[in-house]
């Protein structure tokens, strides 16, 4: 390896099987209270429903689980161990008093249906966040219960469906630029509207010509990212607004960006009608290795009447309750309401930063983004060249000419100790290398990135192979996935 | 602000670099008329301990210390120490999504294994990464059957759990999937009868829980047998997860649709819980959600990654089988550790203590009130009719910090005064007799109790 890395360094880490494979009868990593009621005959109460036999589940102690899955995650990379720069994913610091709060008994231990009067402590909690999302959004109303984003896409939908329903006419299509998240023309399916591709203009912003063509009253509402997945701030977002709702259509926004803009511009004050949050991206909850997540949808008045069922209401004697009654909504989307523990998590996040807290954190992910843009342009193609925000897209142009694409740099990247930006997306930037560095860094850890992927650059012109060959400091090397797909094993087997 | 790591300095040396002046000229692609230039109204900027304390005092509110007897899709179980020791390590809490195979390996050997448990427990070949929730994963197992068989009517039984078919009927409406319900008979088992009449060659599949709503075990082999008779498929929903360790699990279903909740995961009034779909591996490409595979590295080591991605929204978009991507990793680890800790022999043994528990309270409420669907086998609820407004009962255990059963009138007017119990392993006999008490102290309970006792003992008999 020619260039070292000032980051990371090798050291020994553990080999560990599967969990089966350490499993033998007779140990045990469990103990139960003696019975204090009757013992039963299982086989007299259940019949032929009794189980007798649990297969292959383990056999081990509570010594081997706690090195087995310590193991485990020493093979994981993490925020808490560097800079995470996937962009359009928010890997920023999950603050530990979140976690803790979230674990006090009468917040962790509560029963979703136990009685109101007995809950208004939980009652609370929502009552708050959904006030600071209103205004931290500026929109008039607010459900938390979709368990993700793309689950309050969904939400977000079926509630613009019900209004233009309301209308008389549901309409049948919902327009989405070339640059969105996948999960946005997926949901537009699951609702039942036809997707119609929108196309982005030089500068990567929603095509204003394209728009006013296409916009008519079929279209049920635009999904627009903002600032896009460029990380680009549509400048005409009034313009854009204006002709959607020339047409009675109604303006949807996937906040997944929210970092760029909380406590800089509210996007009720832009022209939006609905939108939904990430609480797993813009306030701070642990993206877990995949979820838990959470997708509140802000609303503008008009859409109030269709928000899904069970909806948070103060009642005449001032305690909180929730009102089932609503003949307008579009239904539940979930069991219960929502995922409450995310909930305590989010306000948690929203009182350590306060307004100023907030702001400096916005200011701080922008000024990180354009910190980066300008260490690494000229040495990567910036295809456009349009102001950054949150989070700035360049492609492997130059670097793909010596053979070298996005995904080769970004396994690169992982041997200089970071995790890899995210690859090949937004779709209209061919090789693209999206990166986000959030908030949570500080000028040094940006400076280790910038100088390690200045040194990728410059591999790639001597040494290219050491680059495809990425990575070389990992437990496994680049691992074989068209056999995974082609031949799926999905399960342990004996 | 504690949480960001530069001095002003820093702030001023990279604004430098940039070659801007302000913070402010970062934010000038933001027309004018939309920047903020006022504070958000939200509270002030507070202290570590102080956000503490204003969480204790929620918690305050709360029914902080009171024993329940609430089950009904959510379940409370004991969750051993080590699952928040080891799920609270930053390599797993503050990771991504393991797309970046290499250096995720941990998170995807972890859900690998924990598809492995989840197969070995359903009795299902293959089992995703995780759903949302049981709710939602049963919406979403209904609209794979539908994929599947080409057929678009769905059949859903009403002792599913009442909320879950209201989540069914949401994503349904705009699918073009049109919804008939069957009802329960007197045992609280579906009505045999009732479903066969129900089905027709439109019928994509049958939507069932086992055990019901009700705590009510199915008769599944006789309810697949019909199902399959048409050309139906027939999908499990199981929300008490603890039952698979006891109760035989539903061979004969085509989809099963899981809450793993009760495998060491927190009530957390309702949520993050963990879905869960297991399938036969035939019908695997149209199963949505993560799935992790194992592979191997140009080495030839073992390794794991996540496969069969071309079903999923970020590469087919409008044409893939779900638009899920973010779903409920940690939580499933949590289920994951949990399964490890009780494993082959404990789960059973845990089952078991469910079932005493539970055989115990029913029995003993019998003698006070009317404890329905006694005809049927049930796991650890059960439904208690009384004379008196269940919610006067409740108001009553309130005062001594006990919450009593779930009101059914709500979701089954048929059903009256009638209450779902349910008990756990950490449901005490002290905690039951206490409750018992309670619901006995109500003069209109213990004259129904006198009625029905004689006629309650002989349809036990009789199940026996």
């Amino acid at each position: 390896m020619k260039h070292m890395t000032r980051k990371a360094t090798r050291h020994v880490n553990q080999n560990e099987g599967l969990i089966f494979e350490k499993s033998s009868a007779g140990k045990a990593a469990w103990k139960l209270p003696p019975l204090d009621v009757p013992e039963v005959d299982s086989a007299k109460l259940l019949g032929r429903s009794e189980r007798k036999d649990l297969g292959h589940m383990p056999e081990v102690s509570e010594i081997e689980i706690i090195r087995h899955f310590t193991r485990l995650s020493t093979w994981n990379y993490a925020i808490d161990l560097g800079m995470y720069p996937l962009g359009s994913c928010t890997m920023k610091y999950n603050p530990r008093v979140n976690e803790f709060v979230a674990r006090i008994e009468g917040l962790a231990n509560a029963h979703p249906y136990q009685p109101e009067k007995v809950s208004q402590g939980a009652l609370r909690i929502l009552k708050t966040l959904s006030e600071c999302l209103i205004e931290i959004t500026g929109m008039d109303a607010i459900t938390l219960q979709p368990a993700a984003g793309a689950h309050g896409e969904m939400t977000g939908l079926l509630m613009v469906r019900a209004y233009h329903q309301s209308q008389g006419n549901a309409r049948k299509k919902i327009l989405i630029p070339d640059s969105a998240h996948g999960t946005n023309p997926a949901t537009a399916a699951m609702v039942n509207y036809a997707v119609e591709n929108l196309k982005s203009d030089s500068n990567g912003m929603v095509d204003i010509a394209a728009l006013e063509a296409q916009m008519n009253e079929d279209v049920a509402a635009l999904m627009l990212t903002n600032p896009n997945t460029l990380g680009v701030f549509e400048q005409q977002i009034h313009k854009i607004a204006d002709i959607l709702h020339a047409k009675g259509g109604l303006l949807y926004m996937d906040g997944a960006n929210m970092n760029a803009l909380v406590g800089k511009a509210r996007p009720g004050d832009f022209g939006v009608d609905v939108m939904h949050l990430n609480l797993h991206k813009t306030f701070s909850t642990p993206h877990g290795g995949g979820g838990p997540g959470s997708g509140p949808v802000a609303i503008k008045k008009k859409l109030e009447p269709f928000l899904p069922t069970p909806v948070l209401v103060t009642k005449s004697d001032g305690t909180l309750g929730f009102e089932y009654q609503r003949p307008q909504s579009v239904g539940r989307v979930r069991a219960f309401y929502g995922n409450f523990g995310m909930f305590v998590r989010a306000l948690a996040y929203i009182q350590a930063n306060g307004p100023d807290g907030l702001r400096q954190t916005t200011e701080d992910a922008v000024l990180n983004a354009n910190y980066i843009r300008k260490g690494l342009e000229g040495i990567y193609d910036l295809p456009y060249s349009t102001p950054t925000m949150h989070e700035v897209v360049f492609s492997d142009k130059l670097q793909a000419k010596k053979g070298a694409r996005t995904m080769d740099i970004a396994k690169r990247l992982i041997d200089y100790g970071f995790h890899p930006y995210t690859t090949a997306f937004p779709l209209i930037v061919p090789g693209a290398l999206m990166i986000e560095p959030t908030e949570s860094e500080s000028k040094e850890e940006m400076d280790l990135f910038i100088e390690a992927m200045k040194s990728i650059a410059e591999e790639v012109e001597e040494d290219p192979q050491t680059v495809l060959d990425a990575p070389h400091s990992t437990r496994v090397s680049r691992l074989d996935e068209t056999a995974a797909a082609r031949k799926p094993v999905l399960r342990w087997k004996p | 602000m504690r949480y960001l790591p530069k001095s002003p300095a820093d702030r001023e040396a990279m604004l430098k670099a940039i070659g801007l002046r302000s913070v402010d000229e970062l934010f000038a692609p933001i027309p004018g008329e939309y920047r903020l230039s006022r504070d958000l109204n939200v509270p002030r900027q507070m202290a570590e301990s102080e956000i503490v304390d204003y969480f204790r005092q929620r918690s305050r509110e709360n029914g902080e210390g009171y024993t329940s007897f609430l089950g009904a899709g959510a379940y409370s179980h004991y969750r051993p120490v080590i699952i928040d020791a080891l799920i609270s390590r930053g390599e797993f809490l503050t990771a991504y999504t393991p797309y970046q195979a290499e250096i995720s390996q941990g998170t995807l050997q972890s859900i690998f294994e924990f598809q492995t448990m989840i197969c070995e427990l359903t009795g299902m070949e293959v089992a995703n990464a995780s759903m949302y929730d049981g709710s939602t994963a049963a919406a979403e197992a209904v609209m794979m059957a539908v994929r599947l068989t080409g057929r678009r009517r769905v059949v859903v039984a009403r002792s599913l759990h009442p909320e879950y078919r209201e989540v069914l009927a949401t994503y349904a409406t705009h699918q073009g999937m049109p919804l008939g319900v069957v009802g329960f008979g007197d045992d609280g088992q579906i009505n045999l009868q009732e479903l066969e009449k129900s089905i027709s060659a439109e019928t994509a599949c049958v939507l069932i829980q086992s055990p019901n709503f009700f705590g009510t075990i199915e008769d599944v082999a006789a309810i697949a047998e019909i199902t399959h008779r048409s050309g139906a498929m027939l999908v499990v929903s199981i929300a008490e997860a603890v039952s698979l360790g006891i109760v035989e699990p539903p061979h004969e279903a085509d989809i099963i649709a899981m809450e793993a909740q009760s495998f060491g995961v927190p009530l957390g009034f309702g949520g993050p819980y963990c879905g869960v779909i297991a399938t036969r591996e035939k019908f695997v490409r149209q199963m949505p959600g993560r799935l992790v595979g194992q592979t191997t590295d140009k080495h030839g080591k073992r390794g794991f990654v996540l496969t069969l991605a071309t079903r999923e929204q970020h590469i087919r978009r409008e044409k893939a089988t779900s638009n899920i991507c973010t779903n409920q990793a940690l939580i499933a680890l949590m289920v994951n550790i949990f399964m490890t800790v009780y494993g082959r022999v404990g789960l059973k043994e845990l089952a078991k203590q469910n079932l005493a528990k539970t055989a115990y309270a029913a029995g003993q409420f019998a003698k006070h009130g009317r404890v329905l669907f006694a005809g049927a086998p049930r796991f650890n609820e059960f439904v208690v009719e009384t004379a008196e407004d269940p919610h006067d009962i409740n108001n009553r255990l309130l005062r001594h910090k006990i919450v009593g059963g779930l009101p059914l009138k709500k979701f089954y007017p048929e059903l009256g005064n009638a209450a779902l119990w349910g008990c756990t392993e950490l449901t005490t006999r002290s905690a039951i007799d206490t409750a018992l008490r309670v619901v006995a102290e109500s003069e209109g309970s213990v004259q129904s109790a006198k009625e029905e006792a004689a006629k309650e003992e002989s349809v036990e008999e009789l199940a026996r």
